[in-house]
């Protein structure tokens, strides 16, 4: 047995049959005289919650939005620093030397490099099994946002779709100028740097993973990582 | 009465007289509320957020065609497969069709509240395939062979003793019933079913119609790996889901997390845009998105409700609605309960069986004030009881009415009924709720006010006595 077939011209055709009576607009009682327009894209960023003006104001903000979500903020002076910060990491935390997997990059397996480390690299055609065995994993981001505290990541510059999700802590290095304000900003870069043609996948990653299904009781590392650091330059 | 009608009043008589339930209930959303509504007051104007929402979501909605077509060419220029499904059948049977051509074998699924609604597991299973739900709260009732108890909070209802029980049918022992314990012990078990799935099933939050791409929302990473995993990824998901344009997202991601449960923004929030792309590290092969129709354009063809397909499932209704928290959720007997559930299940699957459920409502409109996307819900309910009268009214009841008519139009009867109702009234309160009471169905549950002593007539005609003293 092969596929059936799209039943698309059925589909639109009840679609527009069942528009042909124009929608009353909710709320009021009259059928509309016309389509509320559609809100302009400056309208959509105006309501969300305030960020500050200032660059030091929204790092505190981010500081503050990661530590409410139960992620490690690091804030360092120079991407030198990096190196040693991991080493320091992987000393408490026990991580075995062939446990860190990251992907080619000066913010990525370069600094897991001059941390003393081989890195597991996520190239195509990768040892999944290896991957799911790394103790952490180190990537780079597209952007931080303070509005939500969130890590934006993208297979472009993040490695790929598992790297940041698989090994039980993600590390995550950025850069002052990947701090935005808020979403729009966020959603802005994404379009400037990518026109129309995104990476197949984008991801805003708001702390670690997270459940709350037993009883609404949080619990951290339901099947992502259980702890997310973003070691911050800027 | 139907059979539906019978199981709702079964089950309802069973969970509000569960009172520990309830008060377990109440207490696992009390968390919700603490922590939605400071988010809330932070907006800038959350409203305003609201109406600008509200307003997306009615130009989706009321250019669905044209918005579809800009999907499915845009999904497809990435080399997305497209799947137009007008019934949950075709749509099963893409699927199965699917695990046939591409000799699957293992199934892992991401939530998907679609997928529920069209019984895809159970078809799966019937054709023998293995489906493993990987969202923890879905995971838990499918081992216990439920359905979901709240769309976005699948298993709030159980406590951890009974998830634990649970566990140790289906796995052995596991040790405490610490929520961390049980969660890690599931983390284990299906990060297993993770690594040997060759497809993947998901549903998705959002299609954005500019881009083709799937927007999914999620806290815990199993839809982040089913999308990474797997050799072939699935996403069904409704035709209403559609957003215009790629930057609409920066409103309703965090409207959605804010709503629906109390998070700035959910922990993931992840947009797909095709297969694994050339030059691209990993990622699924294939990539297919079905749009769901099953009767939504019949929702879509009532302009008094339409706006019901605004919709983004964030559960918020739910959690405010009075008769959720006492009756639960299983007791509606549908894939999405509450006031939602209630407004759109008669569009679905029938008036004249569903039609109770706009019944049981009381129509406080908690659930409109706290919708994000301004959906009109608990006057939606009152629509639907006068849909349903008007397409099938109950004899008795129109005879009732036309009486009432007849008596309240005529100055004479009105005065003569009325004296009469107040030693009837007197008379009835000494059996009220009585087993031969003929209101008893009413009367049973409910406490009539203690008859009034005259008429308004007759305060009325004392008063101007008064008023005006003999001469
Ligand atoms: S009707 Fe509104 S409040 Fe209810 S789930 Fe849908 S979007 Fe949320």
């Amino acid at each position: 047995m092969s596929y059936p077939p799209s039943d698309k011209a059925a589909v639109l055709t009840r679609i527009r049959e069942a528009l042909r009576l124009p929608a009353r607009v909710p709320h009021q009682d009259s059928h509309a005289p016309s389509f509320p327009a559609l809100p302009g894209k400056e309208e959509i960023g105006r309501w969300l919650p305030a960020v500050g003006a200032g660059y030091e104001e929204r790092v505190a903000l981010f500081a503050r939005q990661a530590a409410a979500l139960k992620a490690d903020f690091v804030r360092l002076p120079a991407l030198d620093a990096v190196p040693s910060h991991l080493a320091a990491l992987a000393q408490a935390e026990g991580w075995p030397a062939d446990g860190i997997a990251s992907h080619p990059g000066e913010h990525s397996a370069s600094l897991v490099e001059k941390a003393g480390f081989r890195p597991f690299l996520a190239l195509p055609g990768y040892d999944r099994a290896k991957l799911e065995s790394c103790a952490a994993s180190v990537t780079a981001c597209e952007a931080l946002i303070a509005q939500t505290g969130s890590v934006l990541v993208t297979t472009r510059e993040s490695g790929g779709r598992a790297l940041t999700i698989l090994p039980p802590h993600h590390i995550v290095v950025a850069t002052r100028d990947q701090l935005v304000p808020d979403l729009p900003a966020a959603f802005a870069r994404l379009r400037q740097a990518y026109g129309g043609t995104f990476p197949s996948m984008i991801s805003f990653i708001t702390g670690p993973s997270r459940t709350g299904d037993i009883e609404r009781i949080l619990v951290l590392g339901a099947h992502g990582p259980k702890k997310l650091t973003i070691l911050f330059v800027g | 009465m139907t059979g539906i009608v019978k199981l709702f009043r079964r089950d309802v008589r069973g969970t509000t007289a569960d009172t520990p339930r309830r008060t377990f209930i109440r207490r696992a959303l009390s968390g919700y509320f603490a922590k939605r509504y400071p988010l809330q007051d932070a907006y800038a104007d959350w409203q305003a957020a609201r109406t600008t929402a509200a307003a997306i979501k009615f130009d989706a909605v009321n250019r669905l065609d044209t918005h579809l077509e800009t999907f499915a060419r845009q999904a497809e220029a990435r080399g997305t497969k497209v799947f137009f499904a007008s019934t949950g059948a075709q749509a099963r049977d893409y699927v199965l069709a699917l695990c046939r051509e591409q000799g699957v074998r293992s199934i892992v699924k991401a939530k998907t509240m679609t997928g529920e609604e069209i019984h895809l597991n159970e078809a799966l299973e019937k054709e023998g395939y293995g489906v493993v739900e990987s969202d923890l709260g879905e995971y838990i009732v499918q081992l216990r062979k439920e359905h979901p108890y709240h769309f976005v909070f699948p298993c709030m209802h159980l406590k951890r003793g009974e998830i634990r029980a649970t566990f140790e049918k289906a796995l052995g022992d596991v040790g405490s019933d610490e929520p961390e314990n049980l969660t890690m012990v599931a983390r284990r078990v299906l990060r297993q079913e993770f690594l040997k799935a060759d497809l993947g099933i998901s549903g998705a939050n959002f299609l954005v119609a500019e881009t083709g791409q799937i927007s999914i929302t999620e806290n815990e990473g199993n839809a982040r790996l089913t999308c990474a995993l797997p050799r072939i990824h699935v996403a069904l998901v409704g035709i209403e889901k559609v957003v215009p344009r790629f930057e609409d997202l920066a409103l309703f991601l965090p409207m959605l997390g804010t709503a629906g449960a109390g998070q700035a923004l959910t922990g993931y929030n992840t947009l797909y845009a095709g297969p694994r792309q050339p030059g691209e590290t990993d990622g699924p092969e294939e990539f297919h998105v079905i749009l769901l129709d099953n009767h939504r354009t019949r929702l879509l063809a009532d302009p008094e409700q339409r706006d019901a397909l605004h919709c983004i499932r964030c559960g918020a209704c739910l959690n405010v609605c009075p008769i959720f928290k006492n009756i639960g959720g299983h007791a509606y007997g549908t894939t999405y309960q509450g006031p939602i559930g209630s407004v759109i299940t008669p569009h679905l699957r029938g008036l004249q069986d569903w039609k109770h459920l706009s019944g049981a409502s009381s129509l406080c409109g908690a659930c409109t004030e706290t919708c994000p996307v301004k959906i009109d819900l608990h006057h939606h309910l009152l629509q639907n009881r006068r849909n349903a009268v008007r397409e099938k009214g109950v004899w008795w009841e129109r005879l009732l009415f036309q009486g009432f008519g007849l008596y309240a139009s005529h100055a004479a009867l009105w005065r003569f009924g009325s004296r009469l109702a107040v030693p009837g009234l007197k008379l009835h309160s000494r059996f009220s709720g009585a087993w031969f009471d003929p209101v008893r169905l009413w009367t049973k549950t409910r406490t009539l006010p203690r008859p009034p002593e005259r008429t308004f007539r007759q305060l009325w005609a004392e008063r101007q006595k008064q008023k005006s003293p003999r001469a």
